[in-house]
Formats: structure tokens, sequence, C-alpha cells
């Protein structure tokens, strides 16, 4: 079945459910059928969040997976929680910048990613969730990477407009860092 | 392309409101909340009667005035505040004004927690307040479902001076998917014939109540509300069906569990086992015949609910014993996932049931404990 399942988590505040809601906005229109599912617990500002993003060239079915494809994990709790639960020969993208340990898993591939360091680097930290959701589509080709960034130009609220460049340009880091990843591979 | 990234609750009031809601009468309450408010802020602009109420117990009694009047009044809530407003609805249903209500259920009974259920099954479907009364109940699987159902409510509310549930869980309440919105209607309805809209000439005195003190008054109207539910249960049966032609298993599965139960139906049919799904999108009135021919043409069937088995009981009404029956659920605000269901796909295409008389729920029990277990 072609379908993809993916869940980004991390601290309420790294702008988890927005990375989502963007990868959503990217596949619909690119053409796919597309879910997003935020946890909705009573979580307090620093909680957990975490959402699950389905994206399928059929009709889908459940809006929840037990075993995701591919896992954005913004935080040590969340690599805890998924490392069990990512399908065999899926992904982890995993925040190295607040993640000072290594999955133990060999049937997955982890790509450790600074994403907090990128994001400083361009001089906003609220752009990390922009980073990894760069890296993730280049690692898992679902959707081109470009079609965050039309996304992004296309359903971006009018006032913060002005952040679009910077965006884009922590969309690029997060994929650049997973293409040189993978070329020191081969 | 006209399709929108829509939130569950968001594009559900939006709907309502597209469809010619004029009154919206609430009390906030989680997975409901965002429909309240979308609705205190697009019904004001619109010049449309909002009030967030001091209680579910006051928003009910809103509605119920509201409807009084003719217009298309609402309102929506989740599993406890509903049970609030059972008294309201009731009297609703007995003074046979149209009224539409949204539940967006959660885990129960009592406050229990505010993750996805199908709890509220029995209430919804069977009626709920107290007397004799049979609303319409509609389970739609999808944004786009509960966008289309939801303008469907209101006309069969209007249609059959009847209270419309549209029943989702949390997950749809709270989902993002790609969707459609229906264009605004015009507020052109003419005023019904009974309602009290404040004319005071030129034609007889209008009364609304649901009082009769006279038990043979009471008696007619009972038999009204049934001969209206017998009408509505030959017109207005809704269903989707998959893969169901050459089915040998059968799912029965409504709202988010048929949807689950359709990707554990595809994966399946990858795996070449012969099943299908059923999934009932009019709860009352139930599609008991539409059940009952896949009987005759099916070797089993698997009912798959986010609750303790409460459309079970429907289901095997429909069947009358002419198949086996066998049940999964998960309870509490959980919602299975696809392997579950399809776990239990394989388990019965490799030893099929052939007992008509045995205990579903109490077989499902026994192997959901292990499940718990495994999963711990």
């Amino acid at each position: 079945m072609t379908e993809t399942s993916i869940i980004i988590s991390g601290f309420g505040g790294q702008g988890t459910l927005f990375a989502g809601q963007l990868l959503a906005y990217a596949a619909m229109d690119y053409g796919k059928e597309v879910t997003w599912i935020p946890s909705y617990g009573p979580e307090m500002r620093g909680g957990t969040a975490r959402c699950i993003v389905i994206i399928s060239d059929e009709k889908i079915g459940s809006p929840v997976a037990r075993n995701p494809f591919a896992v954005i994990a913004m935080n040590v709790p969340s690599v805890n929680m998924y490392e069990p639960l990512v399908a065999p020969g899926g992904y982890m993208i995993i925040n190295e910048s607040l993640v000072d340990q290594k999955i133990e898993r060999t049937d997955i591939q982890p790509i450790y990613i600074p994403g907090n360091d990128i994001a400083k680097e361009l001089g906003n930290i609220r752009i990390t969730n922009m980073v990894m959701i760069g890296a993730l589509l280049e690692l898992v080709q679902v959707l081109p990477v470009d079609e965050l960034k039309k996304a992004l130009d296309s359903h971006i609220p009018e006032r913060h407009r002005g952040t679009l460049p910077i965006n884009f340009e922590a969309i690029e880091r997060g994929a650049k860092f997973v293409q040189e990843v993978l070329a020191e591979k081969v | 392309m006209v399709k929108k990234l829509l939130k569950g609750n968001e594009a559900f009031a939006e709907a309502a409101i597209r469809a010619g809601c004029e009154g919206f009468f609430g009390y906030p309450i989680t997975p409901s909340t965002e429909f309240l408010e979308h609705m205190a802020k697009r019904m004001p602009e619109l010049g449309r009667g909002f009030v967030q109420a001091e209680s579910e117990v006051a928003a009910i009694n809103m509605v119920y005035g509201a409807a009084c009047t003719g217009k298309r009044a609402m309102t929506a809530s989740s599993s406890p505040g509903i049970s609030l407003m059972m008294e309201g609805i009731s009297y609703i249903a007995g003074t046979e004004v149209p009224a539409v209500i949204v539940n967006v259920m959660r885990g129960g009974p009592g406050l229990g927690n505010i993750a996805p259920s199908q709890g509220d099954y029995n209430q919804m479907v069977k009626g709920g307040g107290h007397g004799d009364y049979f609303p319409i109940v509609l389970a739609p699987a999808s944004v786009q479902e509960a966008i289309d159902y939801i303008t469907l409510a209101f006309d069969l509310a209007d249609k059959y001076r009847s209270l419309v549930f549209v029943i989702v869980d949390g997950n749809l309440g709270q989902m993002m998917e790609p969707a459609e919105l229906p264009p605004m209607r015009d507020l052109d309805f003419i005023t019904p014939e009974w309602a009290v809209d404040g004319e005071t000439e030129g034609r007889e005195r209008r009364f609304l109540s649901s009082i009769y003190i006279d038990p043979k008054d009471e008696e007619v109207t009972n038999i009204r509300l049934l001969r209206r539910k017998l009408e509505i249960e030959k017109n207005e049966i809704l269903y989707h069906t998959e893969e169901i032609d050459d089915a040998e298993i059968v799912i029965v599965a409504f709202g988010t569990a048929g949807r689950v139960a359709s990707t554990a139906v595809r994966q399946a049919r990858q795996e070449g086992i012969k099943v299908g799904l059923f999934r009932p999108i009019t709860l009352s009135p139930f599609p008991y015949k539409e059940i009952e021919k896949l009987a005759d043409q099916a070797k089993s069937m698997l009912v798959a609910e986010m609750n303790t088995g409460m459309m079970l009981d429907d289901v095997s009404l429909s069947v009358k014993g002419k198949i086996p029956i066998e049940f999964y659920g998960r309870m509490g605000g959980i919602t299975p996932f696809p392997d579950e269901i399809l776990d239990e796909i394989r388990r019965i295409n490799n030893s099929p049931p052939t007992d008509t008389d045995f205990n579903a729920r109490e077989a499902w029990l026994d192997r959901l404990e292990l499940i718990i277990e495994g999963e711990n």
C-alpha cells in the first residue's frame, strides 16, 4: 500500500503540530490524500506535543498507525517512546541538539541532526521544526522538499510573511544535512 | 482545487452555518470546544444567534426555544455534556420540533476522559432521554462526510420535525483532512405552519408543548412519533460498503472504527482473504435489512467498535442467528490500530467460526486481556 505514516513528536512549543500541518498542506497541494491528528491530551506548556500525518495515494482509512514509517523525535522522551515502534525499514530523524543518545535498533535508519543548532545559526531557534521536516522529506521521499516551501508560501498567515526566507533556508539546511550524511555513507 | 485542509470541529460548525443554522447555544467541553469557538466567532458576524450558556441544561433549553420559532437551531457537545442535556432533548422530541445535536464522543462513563470513544452508541441510538421517541442518528467517518451529513441533518430534522444527532468521536473532531464546504445557503426557508413566530394577527393561535395531560392525547402523540419513525426507516437508511460483493467475512463498523477497519480490509485483501466492510451511516434508522441480506451471502461477521459492543446487539438482531458474529472492540478512549482488526480477520479466516449461539463478548474479552498484556 502506498501509504506513509509520519509522527512528529517533541515538547509543546517546539512547533511539532505546525510542522505536521505544513506537511499535510504540502501533501494536499501535491495531490495526495492526507490526514493529520494531534495528541490532544490534557497537556500543559512544556508537556509533550505530537501529531501523526498519513500521506497516501489512496483514500485513507485509519488516521492512526501503531508503527509509523518515520518519526521526527525533537527530544529524549520522543526517542524513547518511538524507537520501539518505528516500522522495520523505517526512519528516525533525531534532534541531536537535545538528544545525547543513540538508538539501539539496527533495522531502522536514524539521522542525527543538530536541529536547534542549525536553527540558531540561521538566527531563530523557533525554526528547528522546519529544519527537521526539511530533513524528513529529503530522507523519506514521499513529496519533493520544494513542496514544503510552496505550501508555506500558500498558507502562511499574512503577518508572518516576513519569515518566509528564513523558513525556506531552514528547510533547505535540513535537506542538505541529510544529503551530506547519505553521501558520506556511500 | 476547492478542497481545503480543514479541522474537524471547525468544519462541522461552518457546515452547520452554511446549512442555515440561525441559532447556536452551547457550553464548552473537550473534545468539541472548537465547534463552539467557531460559532462564537462566525454567528455574530452573520447577525445570527450565538449564546454560550451558563450550563448544558440551559443551552439545550435555548435550542428548544429557538427550534419552536421554526428556525434552524442546534448545539454541539461531548458525552458528559450531552448527558446533562437529556431532559431537554426529551422535551424537544415530545414537542416535535426539529433540532440538530452534534456529539463529539469521549471516553466514559462518568467524567471519563477526553480521548475518542463510541461509548454513547446506546444513549444516542436508543434515545437517552425519557419516554418513547426516536431520534435520527448519523455517524460520519471523515471530515467530508461530517460536513455532508450535518447539512443533511438539518434537512431531515425539518422534514420529520425530528431530533437529529450527528455523532463523531474525538478523532474526527480534532483531525485535519482535505474537505470541501458547501456554498452558503440562503435563509429563504418557509416558516413552518406549526412555528410560534410571534405573528398574532390573521391566523389561529399556535401552541407548542410536550404536555399531554390526558393519556389518550399522549397515546395519539406516541402513535404519531412511531409512524414517523417507521416512515424514516423506509426512506432514510444510509450506509457505505467496501469490497462486499464476494466477501465471506463482513466487518460491520461505524465512524472511526469503520475507517480503521477499512485499512485492515485492504491489507487482508492483499493476503487474499475475502473480507468486506459494511459501515452504517444511519445508526438510527439502523440498516437491519441490509445487514440481514449480507448474512445470506457471507459466512461470518465481525463487529468492530470503540465500546463494549453496543452496535453488536443491533447487528445480532439483523443477522437473526443465520451466521456466527464475532466482536472486537477497544474502550476507554482507545482507538484500535488496523493491525488489531487485521489479526481478527486472519484469525476468523484461519479457523472460521461455526457456532451461531456463542457469547462473542466473552470470547473477545478473553482475547483482549492477552492483547492488553502484550501492549504493556
